[in-house]
């Protein structure tokens, strides 16, 4: 695939060692692909092996020439006392609340650390998600949401990559990575990806 | 007090005391407000260092301090959880007792800097502060937004491929400087319940970021110009005064 943004040859990345089986994978704009697999396995080391911040022991990742990135990881934002409203984390990256289901649109006003866990979750992830970014990478978004919160970022998802963008997102969520993955690679351990 | 021998000091401190307050919010964010007391120490022991070897003591103090701010990121990884500021402390703390300690010189003013010497500021130190405040506070807010995304979201940086490094140690060099120049004139302790309290009262009760910092700064400057007025009518030292009101109102309203 010539048209590609992200690709990797035989990747195997890791933090201190490998922890990955060799890794094909070529995104091309308006995909999503899903990375699923039991824990372990390497799917958030991926990640950050394409951001640069997890190393690269032997293969090739080829970006694209300025290549745009955003990384939704799972670790929570730190925002507990500290007064940062809705609007103001939104406003960090540049995204744009229009899109946002009522049920927080209606809080952007709020500090965050007074909203409901779920609340806080969509919004970071969301903050993530509408960067101004190429590919955006998602790291277990369904974490922490509710049926209705699933639902409305399928459809987010789906009208991120219609706007040109591209995802890869990391889940354990079979339902809702075949409800929204084009592809899917299911890392299946240290010594094979199927 | 309003003549002039006051008013220079009053104007000095009121300078510091609304640029301090929206510095502690960033420290605060960031989990270093113990870099207030550590660069206060290195700053004092600086200034005594400078006036031993015969130099300007306000130039030692700030080079100190900025060494201090600069250097700390080489070291980063061994001084991880907030260590290197503890480090500074003492280390800025045990040179700075045992300078006053063996010159007669170094002690008095040793005395001045933890104290605070407010009331002895002169026009020179407002020319030095007024300006720095002046380019601080805007290059602060200027720093907010980077400030805010290296905390909330420490891969944004690594993700879009954009160097995080020049923003910290912007802000540590920034931090570093006007708490030294804040010690050379509120002192230790005054500078440190500047840089403390206000922030903490904020950051439990502010609706936003910028509402935040502008009351920080609101309160900071009705704490120290009533601080300055009940230290002056009662003949009383001013950073002692000044840390007990900030006290006094942070746990009626915080």
């Amino acid at each position: 695939m010539s048209n590609f943004l992200i690709r990797t040859e035989q990747l195997v990345a890791g933090w201190q060692q490998p922890a990955t089986a060799p890794l094909d994978l070529s995104l091309g704009t308006g995909q999503i692909l899903g990375l699923t697999g039991p824990n372990g396995v390497g799917k958030s080391t991926i990640l950050g092996a394409l951001t640069g911040r997890a190393k690269c022991f032997s293969g090739e990742i080829h970006l694209r020439p300025g290549l745009r990135l955003a990384l939704q990881t799972q670790d929570v934002p730190p925002v507990n006392g500290l007064p940062l409203s809705g609007k103001e984390l939104l406003a960090l990256t540049g995204a744009s609340p229009k899109g946002l289901p009522p049920w927080l649109l209606e809080r952007l006003d709020q500090r965050l650390d007074r909203l409901s866990g779920g609340q806080r979750h969509y919004l970071s992830l969301w903050t993530i998600l509408q960067a101004p970014a190429d590919v955006v990478l998602l790291d277990e978004p369904t974490n922490n949401l509710d049926a209705a919160g699933t639902e409305h970022l399928e459809s987010a998802l789906r009208q991120r990559v219609a706007h040109g963008a591209a995802i890869i997102l990391v889940s354990h969520d079979d339902a809702f990575v075949s409800a929204v993955c084009d592809q899917v690679l299911v890392l299946k351990g240290p010594a094979h990806v199927g | 007090m309003w003549d002039d021998i006051f008013l220079i000091p009053f104007l000095t401190g009121l300078c510091l005391a609304l640029a301090l307050p929206v510095l502690g919010c960033f420290l605060r964010l960031r989990d270093e407000w113990l870099a207030a007391l550590a660069y206060a120490h290195v700053a004092a022991a600086g200034a005594l260092l400078a006036l031993v070897s015969g130099v300007a003591p306000a130039i030692g103090g700030m080079a100190a301090a900025a060494l201090a701010g600069a250097g700390k990121r080489f070291f980063s990884e061994r001084l991880a959880g907030g260590a290197a500021f503890a480090l500074l402390l003492l280390g800025g703390w045990a040179l700075a007792v045992l300078l006053a300690a063996n010159q007669p010189l170094a002690e008095r003013l040793g005395h001045a800097l933890f104290d605070g010497q407010l009331y002895f500021s002169g026009s020179d130190n407002l020319y030095l502060v007024l300006p720095w405040c002046l380019v601080a506070i805007p290059l602060l807010s200027r720093l907010s937004r980077q400030l805010l995304l290296a905390r909330i979201y420490p891969d944004y940086f690594h993700a879009q491929r954009l160097p995080v490094w020049p923003v910290v140690s912007g802000f540590d060099l920034l931090a570093a400087l006007t708490l030294a120049l804040a010690t050379m004139t509120l002192g230790v302790m005054g500078s440190f319940a500047l840089v403390f309290v206000p922030p903490w009262i904020v950051f439990r009760r502010a609706r936003s970021w910028r509402s935040g910092l502008f009351f920080s700064a609101l309160i900071g400057a009705i704490g120290y110009v009533a601080a300055f007025a009940i230290a002056l009518g009662l003949d009383q030292p001013f950073g002692p005064v000044l840390a007990l009101l900030l006290i006094a109102v942070g746990l009626l309203i915080a």
